[in-house]
């Protein structure tokens, strides 16, 4: 049977409300007072005999003296001593009875230890997402850059004392010009860092949760592609990153969706659709006679691997313009919080339901990149003809074909367009759709 | 006996001129270019001694050029010393699987340049004599 460290704290405990002396109890079961108070004070391990006499005589079952909740106490102490190696084992040995002698102390070290897990959880969370924070990593280029250039060119004027005055001047220029660029991003760093402080309010939201988790699985669940019935819950039992309850029933809500998905887009026949005609999502919803939004969906979680179809991205937003969907492309920042640029083909399509838009982009940050773009905005009837019209804008995201790929593509694209991530981090400073001021200025 | 030649591929002008007058006065014809995407073409045109790579860089990473340059023969080992950001050890990880003769993290000492320079050029020679 399991014995509990505070069997005898029960034992006392039932002892005095029955009123009963500890002298008639011990002569009841056969010890010596001096025993039983060493077993009350939880001294003395009980054996199973000697507890069923106790039970017995305090007239209760022994699992009512025997088990405790205190499983978790014990398993935060020893989390405790297993981060301390100041803890022996034969003090470890000894844990049921600092337990029972000090219950208080015990709960308050388990307590300080689950929250010490806790914090632990969070700074690697935090840590996690700076390393991936495409402003914060563009912002520590900028200073790296400017110190280099700063320390390579201070040591020149300092080692060589030969410099003609026309490149002395030009050096003088350049550490004046280096100092400001350093000071202009420690500044904008420092602002950013700020503003993430105050916007975060919790570890992370369920959308966050649900691509988080998703990212781990690099955006595609084979099990859906050959399950013949549901599989939602099995497939998030037990995932780290779904913390909680409704980011669970978001993850539900996109697996079901990708299950319809890979049933009307079945990933043989979407293989060779995209070998004949490329990833022009109108072409392949005409050839599976399937909607428009399906096929973004479904070209933004194809397995990795497969040969010739690049990395995808897609966002997704509903008629506010709320993204609620964000799986990022290589190079193309995507805002963690906030609205994201206005000029995104996304928001485009929104005013345009049901007409597909097709466009080359440049995604402002230090270094430009163009991508590829296809927008298509979805109205729904669900509540019938009485019901709201509900909007559902996708953007899927691909890079930008190099010269002569995509004849295709270049000829049916006539401009590019100048976009940003959002606005607070744009450097684009004459852009007609800016909200408000940014942080940066551009290069 | 001509001059080694160096081209300096870097798409920051400041440290492209610190460079550049380091190794001009070592001896060193130094041609810069700021640009990836150029930088297979300029190669090939200009068929340096040695390149100096930066990691980053708009058109065509440093990663991608060094694929492309160890993947011909006639540039398989041409010495490139590659430009990396401090700390940042998976890069220089990427680097060295893509076949860099050498690494340099920013910000760094103008010697050291000249040293990693001199030092790949040099097992290059000693490996062709």
């Amino acid at each position: 049977m399991a014995r509990s460290a505070l069997t005898g704290t029960r034992v006392r405990e039932r002892r005095t409300a029955l009123r009963l002396k500890q002298a008639d109890l011990a002569r009841a079961v056969g010890i010596s007072p001096a025993y039983l108070n060493l077993i009350e004070h939880n001294r003395r391990r009980v054996g199973d005999p000697l507890l069923e006499k106790l039970a017995a005589a305090l007239g209760v079952d022994v699992v009512a003296l025997s088990e405790g909740a205190e499983g978790a106490l014990f398993d935060g102490l020893r989390e405790a001593a297993a981060a301390e190696a100041a803890v022996s084992a034969s003090e470890l040995e000894r844990i049921e009875e600092f337990v029972g002698r000090f219950p208080g102390w015990a709960a308050v070290v388990a307590g300080r230890q689950a929250r010490v897990g806790a914090l632990e959880r969070v700074v690697e969370s935090y840590a996690e997402r700076m390393a991936q924070d495409p402003f914060v990593l563009d912002s520590l280029h900028e200073v790296i850059s400017a110190v280099t250039s700063l320390r390579s060119t201070a040591a020149i004027l300092v080692e060589a004392d030969d410099i003609e005055p026309v490149w002395r001047a030009r050096f003088l220029a350049t550490i004046q010009q280096e100092s400001v660029r350093l000071s202009d991003t420690a500044e904008a760093l420092v602002g950013y860092l700020d503003e993430v402080e105050e916007a975060e309010t919790g570890l992370s939201s369920p959308q966050e949760q649900v691509e988080a988790w998703l990212e781990a699985c690099n955006w595609h669940l084979p099990e859906l592609e050959s399950a013949t019935r549901p599989v939602h819950e099995s497939l998030i039992d037990g995932v780290p990153e779904l913390a909680s309850g409704a980011a669970r029933a978001l993850a539900l809500a996109h697996i079901a969706r990708a299950q319809a998905d890979a049933r009307a887009l079945p990933l043989p026949a979407m293989i060779e659709a995209l070998a004949a005609l490329g990833p022009d999502p109108a072409a392949l919803a005409a050839r599976f006679g399937v909607p428009m939004g399906a096929v973004f969906r479904r070209l933004a979680t194809l397995p990795p691997d497969l040969d010739g179809v690049p990395r995808m991205g897609l966002v997704v937003c509903d008629a506010s313009g709320t993204l609620t969907l964000r799986r990022p492309a290589p190079g193309f920042a995507l805002p963690r919080f906030g609205a994201a640029c206005p000029l995104w083909p996304l928001y485009e399509a929104l005013s345009r339901p049901m007409q597909p838009i097709r466009s080359l982009v440049d995604m402002a940050g230090r270094l430009p990149q163009r991508f590829l773009t296809y927008a298509f905005c979805q109205p729904s009837h669900p509540a019938g003809f009485d019901g709201p019209v509900l909007m559902e804008a996708m953007m899927l995201i691909l890079p930008a074909p190099r010269h002569g790929d995509d004849a295709e593509a270049e000829r049916a694209v006539t401009s590019i367009r100048r976009i940003g991530s959002s606005c607070r981090i744009c450097p684009r400073a004459d852009c007609a759709g800016r909200r408000e001021p940014s942080i940066l200025a551009e290069r | 006996m001509a001059e080694p030649h160096v081209l300096l591929i870097e798409d920051e002008p400041n440290i492209t001129e610190a460079i550049r007058f380091i190794l001009t006065r070592a001896g060193w014809r130094v041609s810069a270019l700021a640009n990836g995407s150029e930088a297979l073409a300029r190669i090939e045109a200009e068929q340096p001694d040695a390149v100096i790579l930066d990691l980053m860089l708009p058109g065509m990473s440093g990663l991608e050029i060094l694929t492309h340059l160890r993947a011909q023969a006639r540039t398989a080992r041409l010495p490139v010393l590659m430009l990396t950001a401090r700390g940042q050890g998976r890069d220089r990880e990427a680097a060295e699987r893509a076949g860099a003769s050498a690494f340099l993290a920013k910000p760094f000492a103008n010697g050291d340049v000249l040293d990693c320079l001199q030092r790949i050029t040099a097992t290059e020679s000693a490996r062709n004599a």
